[in-house]
């Protein structure tokens, strides 16, 4: 089972380098040799003992799957996971996907980050040319530049970005890091996965519901609605929804429907689930049918007067009352809009037949359970705040919520083992922006207001951002919206002063560092971490090696950063970074302490641990009783009206086109199916891809190619254009150019476009800017969400040209 | 002789590639290289009529296969030197080697493009089952990576109680080679013989 050394495969995977060494030359070490790009199974030779460590998948996925990692002479020799041979799906594994099956190639990238860099003199921000430096001047250089910006702006000038390439217990040292040095950052709210939804559902449910019901509790339920969701895709793990929907769809005796303008992969030999949809409407299909509830008696009056406000003109609150504010009002054309939102109505915009509406009404109506889930793709739109919402109305309006094979519309929940991560420590700065916003920040930060910005704490920033931490995350430019802009900014030196960059490998983010710092894959470090979905698990990671070059773990490059600025102790509180895991893995066993001890824990590497309810159904208490339960909102009810967003509504200013209610409403998109224009007639959406995670992996060979980026577009839109399968295209908008290859395809709908979203954009940015790497960021608008100022990346209209 | 099988339930297969990749990592595979492909077989229409109504008959599933270690192996048949040879105690497919020439007959032959010449290594390559970790008791790691569970490996006697012989399409008619390839099909499986549908990902499965 174990690859011998092959020369003429050595040599050929290699390169000049490894050509050298089987040539004789010697001097240079394996290790040199292997980090150069040859995965050490292809050299290492039949000595050595070899050792299984177990670790962990860190990346930005509830999945954490368990990584059994096989060393040998010091190097990863293949990558294995925790799995039994048994027909039991009730039997807890967390198999690692694709992707987690690909690490070594990850591992050993040639572009792997193994010295401290400096953007080379003479070089802007974004051009991507880096000399080696020694880590006392990288320490030193982010030391002097970070005391400038303090003593010039004060600790609201520096922000830490949102990145999500690697979790842990431990994994995330740097908030710490910049409260212990001096005091704070301007933080975030929100994230890049599902800021409307995010943002709204305190409106809707309170603060305490975040999701919905586990996944196997729709194995209960009559009817099952997906809406924007492919659980396979997005959380490809054994053991979260990858594993828990396709045993969910195997036992459950409900018939389902997935709405997505795509037939993805959930859908895959199962066609008659599909209900195609044009992108960014699914608000309109729900009104559509709550209209068909409403008049036919279908919706449940007891629930709606009890347990929720804003239902009808009886449930409004006392100061919304007589002025045609209700949802039903909505509904029936006699409030807001004055539109009755007939099928024919939802017909027009979703592309569902009026007929089909009403027989999905009915199906709506009458079958209970009703189990209704959203994934995050209808809501990372412009109207993603009341689309997110809107969708909670179906099992609002029919009383399906807090009951056997019920949940609440939002997304799947999970039963998970909580660990208590590294504490934060104080933030001494108010202000917080929305996620979406950094650039926006470093361009004109101190412009941006709470009434228009969405900025929270402070009613105006007091400073521009002048120094960025960027770890472990893509999303300066690559996850980030219009990448254009994003590139004149950030490569303005006069704008943000100093951006500190740490990761594994040099991505379209980190060309934009001044500084480089080379950071440890989780799976090279002592780790812990605890995750689940319908059963829940823990995985205890060891090092497979001692860290290789001068690579260090965030903590250590943290704790180096701490010192130079006088605040060691402060940061560390004397623990190594395995010490601060032991104590605060201490601290997990005094809230859950049937929780293996640290050894033991360290040892078998996987533990899990079936739900003691077997199901969760999401909110039962409130159901079961209300008054003793309620719920975080202001009236303790569902709110389907909420004074408190009417208020917000009232001292925000808003586009025209954002037509912002306190109800949830059908909002067309800025650029979408129904604003589509002569140069860009295709509305454009991205997805999740099999062969990434967001970007990453998206530089790992063997998974691109047999991962493409594509653009999947109808036979009715390829057709007229000339393009064929296989076709390079080029898309286009107001916004920029990209170019990648035509997968012709009756799986998404006409007029509609698709291509996965984290591709790696590959653009000459002093030439044609066109894109060869097929990025999506390329064409997607920067300009925020009304409500969350969040990122409508799925909200784009496009050209296609075959070229 | 107790001839041994893979099963794939085509309900559960999502078609994540999960083991393929498994099977690469193990094998040591450069980038280009797959013992085990995931076909994408698709086909039907959807449109929109005039007022803007979408209709659709697509229908599409997703497909994992390697060799299928047949029970007519034309692999072996063909081969000159008998380098490809079928094991007499479990049925294996597999390559010799020392044997091997590298004609390429092999790969001409096999109706399900399992093996082909590895020219870096100078001869045949394809899955082997993972025979030493199948003889040691275990199973491939294909199977054990599977996150939806759908792929398994086990006596020809279990898989066939458990699915149909390799009859969907794209795969050939299993007459042929008599593969040991057991399917529950996809609700949109097409038969083995159909034309109604096409592999979809062709850059996925060279």
């Amino acid at each position: 089972m174990h690859a011998h050394l092959d020369r003429r495969s050595f040599v050929k995977g290699t390169g000049a380098l490894a050509a050298l060494a089987a040539a004789g030359a010697g001097g240079a070490s394996a290790t040199a040799l292997f980090a150069a790009g040859a995965p050490p199974a292809c050299a290492a030779a039949d000595s050595g003992t070899e050792r299984v460590v177990w670790n962990h998948c860190a990346i930005n996925c509830p999945g954490r799957c368990a990584l059994k990692v096989y060393v040998r002479d010091d190097e990863i020799v293949r990558v294995d996971t925790y799995a039994a041979d048994t027909d039991d799906l009730d039997d807890i594994q967390p198999r690692a996907c694709l992707r987690g099956r690909s690490y070594r190639a990850w591992v050993y990238h040639p572009d792997r980050i193994n010295y401290p860099l400096k953007r080379a003199a003479g070089t802007r921000r974004g051009e991507g040319k880096y000399e080696r430096i020694s880590w006392d001047e990288a320490i030193a250089t982010i030391a002097e530049n970070y005391r400038s910006v303090i003593k010039n702006y004060g600790p609201e000038a520096v922000y830490l970005n949102y990145c999500t390439g690697n979790y842990g217990v431990t994994a995330r040292p740097w908030s710490r890091l910049l409260n212990a040095i001096g005091g704070g950052h301007l933080s975030f709210y929100g994230n890049y996965s599902l800021a409307q939804l995010m943002w709204i559902t305190p409106y809707i449910f309170g603060s305490s519901v975040s999701a919905g019901s586990t996944l196997n509790v729709a194995e209960d339920a009559g009817l099952v609605l997906v809406f924007g969701s492919s659980p396979v895709e997005t959380r490809q793990g054994g053991a979260v929804s990858h594993h828990d929907y396709v045993a969910m769809r195997e036992r459950t005796k409900g018939k389902i429907y997935v709405i997505d303008p795509r037939l993805n992969d959930s859908l895959l030999g199962h066609s008659d689930e599909w209900l195609p949809i044009n992108p960014g409407t699914d608000a309109a299909l729900v009104a559509g049918i709550a209209y068909e509830l409403v008049n036919n008696g279908w919706t449940d009056e007891e629930f709606l007067h009890d347990y929720c406000v804003g239902y009808d003109e009886e449930s409004l609150p006392e100061g919304a009352k007589g002025q045609g504010l209700s949802y039903k009002d909505y509904l029936l054309g006699t409030g807001y809009d004055k539109v009755a939102k007939t099928p024919e109505w939802a017909a027009a915009i979703t592309g569902i037949a009026a007929a089909k509406i009403r027989s999905l009404a009915k199906e709506v109506g009458t079958t209970k359970p009703l189990f209704v889930v959203q994934g995050w793709g209808s809501q990372r739109r412009s109207n993603g705040e009341l689309t997110g919402w809107s969708i909670c109305m179906l099992p609002i309006l029919t009383g399906n919520i807090g009951l056997p094979g019920t949940s609440n519309g939002l997304r799947e929940g999970s039963y998970a083992i909580a660990l208590t991560g590294l504490p934060d420590g104080d933030n001494s700065v108010d202000a917080m922006i929305s996620v979406f916003s950094m650039v926006d920040a470093i361009d004109r930060g101190s412009s941006m207001t709470e009434a228009a910005d969405g900025v929270v704490g402070v009613e105006r920033l007091p400073y521009d951002i002048k120094f960025v931490v960027n770890w472990a995350g893509n999303c300066i430019t690559n996850q980030n919206s219009d990448i254009n802009w994003v590139h004149d900014v950030m490569a303005d030196e006069d704008k943000c002063q100093f951006v500190l960059g740490s990761d594994i490998l040099m991505t379209d983010s980190l060309k934009y560092s001044d500084i480089i710092l080379p950071d440890l894959f989780r799976l090279e470090q002592t780790s812990l971490i605890g995750t689940g979905g319908d059963g829940a698990y823990m995985i205890a990671g060891s090092e497979p090696y001692a860290p290789k070059f001068e690579r260090k773990s965030a903590y250590d490059a943290a704790t180096l950063i701490a010192r130079a600025l006088g605040k060691e102790q402060e940061f560390t509180e004397g623990r190594t970074q395995e010490e601060w895991l032991r104590h605060l893995y201490g601290l997990s066993r005094e809230k859950d302490p049937s929780l293996p001890g640290y050894d033991t824990a360290m040892q078998q590497g996987v533990y899990t641990r079936k739900n003691p309810k077997k199901k969760t159904v999401v909110m039962e208490a409130f159901r079961s009783d209300p008054a003793a339960n309620p719920l975080k909102t202001p009236s303790g009810k569902i709110e389907i009206y909420s004074e408190k967003l009417a208020a917000h509504i009232a001292m925000h200013t808003f586009a025209p086109d954002d037509k912002v209610t306190p109800i949830p409403t059908y909002v067309p998109e800025w650029h979408g199916v129904e604003t589509t224009t002569k140069e860009n007639p295709l509305a454009l959406s991205g997805f999740h891809y099999r062969g990434r995670l967001h970007s990453s992996w998206g530089a790992v060979e063997q998974l691109k190619l047999l991962n493409p980026q594509e653009l999947w577009i109808n036979p009715a839109d390829a057709q007229p254009r000339g393009i064929c399968q296989g076709d390079t295209v080029r898309v286009t908008n107001q916004f920029g150019a990209m170019e990648l290859l035509a997968k012709v395809t009756p799986r998404t709908v006409p007029g509609t476009v698709c291509t996965p979203q984290g591709a790696w954009h590959d653009a000459n940015m002093a030439g044609d800017r066109v894109d060869k790497g097929g990025c999506i960021n390329t064409l997607t608008t920067h300009r925020p969400s009304p409500f969350a100022k969040g990122n409508p990346q799925h909200t784009n209209i496009c050209q296609v040209t075959k070229v | 002789m107790s001839q041994l099988a893979f099963f794939l339930d085509g309900t559960r297969c999502t078609g994540c590639k999960t083991c393929v990749f498994a099977c690469k990592d193990i094998k040591d595979l450069e980038a280009k290289h797959a013992y085990r492909h995931v076909y994408e077989y698709t086909g039907g229409e959807t449109l929109k009529d005039a007022q803007g109504a979408i209709a659709s008959t697509c229908f599409t599933y997703a497909l994992s296969v390697a060799c299928n270690h047949c029970s007519s192996p034309i692999c072996a048949q063909v081969c000159p030197t008998g380098a490809m040879h079928k094991s007499e105690s479990d049925g294996l497919v597999t390559v010799d080697a020392a044997r091997c020439i590298g004609c390429g007959y092999c790969h001409m032959a096999c109706p399900y493009n399992a093996p082909y010449v590895d020219r870096a290594k100078g001869h045949s390559v394809k899955c082997d089952a993972c025979a030493d970790l199948v003889r040691a008791g275990d199973k491939p790691a294909c199977v054990m990576a599977c996150p939806a569970r759908a792929l398994r490996f086990d006596t020809m006697e279990a898989c066939s109680a458990r699915g149909e012989r390799a009859n969907t399409a794209p795969l050939p008619d299993p007459s042929y080679t008599e593969p040991n390839l057991y399917l529950k099909p996809a609700r949109d499986a097409r038969p083995a013989a159909s034309s109604e549908g096409r592999v979809a990902n062709p850059l996925e499965v060279r």
